[in-house]
């Protein structure tokens, strides 16, 4: 929020990245829900050997993240409307989120709180892996992208990057 | 269970209750009809799509609690569901965007309108339409509902029965208003991430609870019905969350070209950005204003909404 001459697109890079980070956690909620739960069935409503303190664990994951996503596309839109959209910081958001998001899910709601797992009937082991390998490459890269993106908005006056907006 | 026939003689006409509830909404709807009526031959328009989610609301309602639906959703857990996300979600919704009040504060002459507007800007108010206060009203009458013998006592006496529904389509009501802080008046409202943070913690418990009907099912209800129960409350419940969400967040993280809205409901909120040729849409009926000096020499109007739906109504003059 500096009002420095290089404070405008730090402003900008971290609006494009906050809701790239809320549409990545809305991301991978919707991803659970609809390919986990809908399609493939391997993730069960509720497997009743949840904890109390995993089921509220879920309970405001998929509410907060209902409300990231559509927080996040109004985000997109102001900032479409105000031509200061950047589709690299917002991308770099996104993976960030998700990445962190999908770890979160893999490692404390499945692992740690045994809210549900991924699958059941099989060896987990396999599934895990692939999941949180998956969820840090996804984090790292969208932190790989984030510092790059920082480092644009930091040192340029303008960001380097065209506006995509309309 | 469930299967005692206290309403099986009776099952092909409407109970006294049903007659009631019946003659009640039938009530609210002509009423809100005629106000626009009267409103329109002052020369203000009301806009269409409040008239017409009163009348849904209404319709919900009414589906909730008169006929087939109803009568089935005593024997039926997954049912009474689908009637309690009508009566207690949708319902709500669409009465609460209708903004029943700001019509009746605008139809009303000034010596009825006047206590209306001194009950709402009076301090139980306040605190009713809290939204964390609404909230647990709304979800946290849910839990005693579902959780206690409340819900088996529900189906056997007709009084409870009613007192429930009652409760629920008013805590929705009330949660829907001080949530969206709108589009009727509310006193000290609080600001947007508020709002919304109330709304998410709702919706999470509201989550939550019905993953535990799914584990736990309530008094009198078969296991299979509570478990389909629990997954509409949660599935069918999502997309009115989903409105509410929208709907809190629209005025706050994208307002319209006027600068930060007010956060009242707009009719049509799939709408982007809000202009339609630099104008802003809802708040049309206050808009004319002009035309609402004093007439048929009644005095002046009930102040417009917007000094209205801030701070203090009675005060205006």
């Amino acid at each position: 929020m500096s009002t420095a001459a290089r404070g405008e697109p730090r402003a900008r890079h971290r609006r494009n990245l906050t809701a790239g980070i809320l549409f990545g956690l809305g991301t991978v909620a919707f991803v659970d829900e609809v390919v986990f739960h809908q399609l493939l069935h391997w993730h069960h409503f509720y497997d009743l050997s949840t904890s109390e303190v995993g089921l509220v664990s879920d309970g405001l994951f998929h509410a907060f993240s209902w409300f990231a996503t559509v927080a996040s596309l109004l985000m997109v839109a102001a900032l479409r409307r105000e031509h200061t959209f950047w589709g690299l910081a917002f991308a770099a958001g996104w993976l960030s989120g998700a990445g962190f998001f999908q770890l979160y899910d893999g490692l404390i709601q499945h692992k740690v709180l045994g809210l549900h797992q991924i699958r059941y009937g099989v060896n987990l082991v396999p599934y895990d892996v692939t999941w949180n390998v998956i969820a840090a490459v996804l984090l790292v890269s969208g932190v790989a992208l984030w510092t790059r993106t920082a480092r644009h908005a930091g040192r340029s006056g303008r960001p380097a990057e065209p506006t995509e907006a309309s | 269970m469930d299967h005692h026939g206290h309403h099986g003689s009776e099952a092909a006409l409407l109970g006294p209750g049903e007659w009631a509830t019946t003659i009640l909404l039938l009530t609210a709807l002509t009423s809100y009809a005629v106000a626009v009526v009267i409103l329109h031959r002052r020369g203000i328009s009301w806009p269409g799509g409040r008239t017409a989610s009163w009348a849904g609301g209404l319709l919900c309602v009414g589906v909730a609690l008169v006929g087939p639906l109803a009568e089935r959703a005593h024997d039926d857990f997954t049912v009474h569901m689908a009637g309690h996300v009508l009566l207690g979600m949708l319902g709500p919704l669409l009465l609460a965007s209708a903004a029943p009040i700001t019509l009746a504060l605008r139809t009303l002459p000034v010596a009825e309108a006047r206590p209306l507007a001194r009950l709402l800007s009076s301090a139980p108010l306040a605190v009713l339409t809290n939204p964390f206060v609404a909230g647990v009203l709304n979800i946290g009458g849910l839990w005693v509902l579902y959780r206690t013998d409340l819900h088996a006592l529900m189906q056997t006496d007709p009084v409870v029965h009613a007192v429930v529904h009652t409760h629920v389509l008013a805590a929705g009501y009330l949660f829907t208003v001080a949530v969206l802080g709108g589009p009727d008046p509310v006193r000290h409202r609080p600001s947007p991430p508020w709002r919304a943070a109330a709304l998410v913690m709702a919706i999470a418990a509201h989550n939550v609870l019905a993953k535990s009907l799914y584990a736990f099912p309530p008094e009198g209800a078969p296991v299979e019905q509570a478990r389909a129960g629990a997954e509409l409350m949660y599935y069918a419940g999502m997309p009115v969350e989903i409105v509410l969400i929208f709907l809190v967040c629209r005025p706050w993280i994208l307002p319209g070209p006027g600068g930060p809205a007010d956060g009242r409901v707009r009719g049509t909120p799939s709408r982007r950005g809000g202009t339609r040729g630099g104008v802003r849409r809802l708040p049309l009926p206050f808009r004319s204003s002009p035309t609402v000096g004093p007439r048929d020499g009644r005095g002046p109007a009930p102040p417009p909404a917007r000094t209205v739906g801030r701070r203090r109504p009675a005060r205006s003059r």
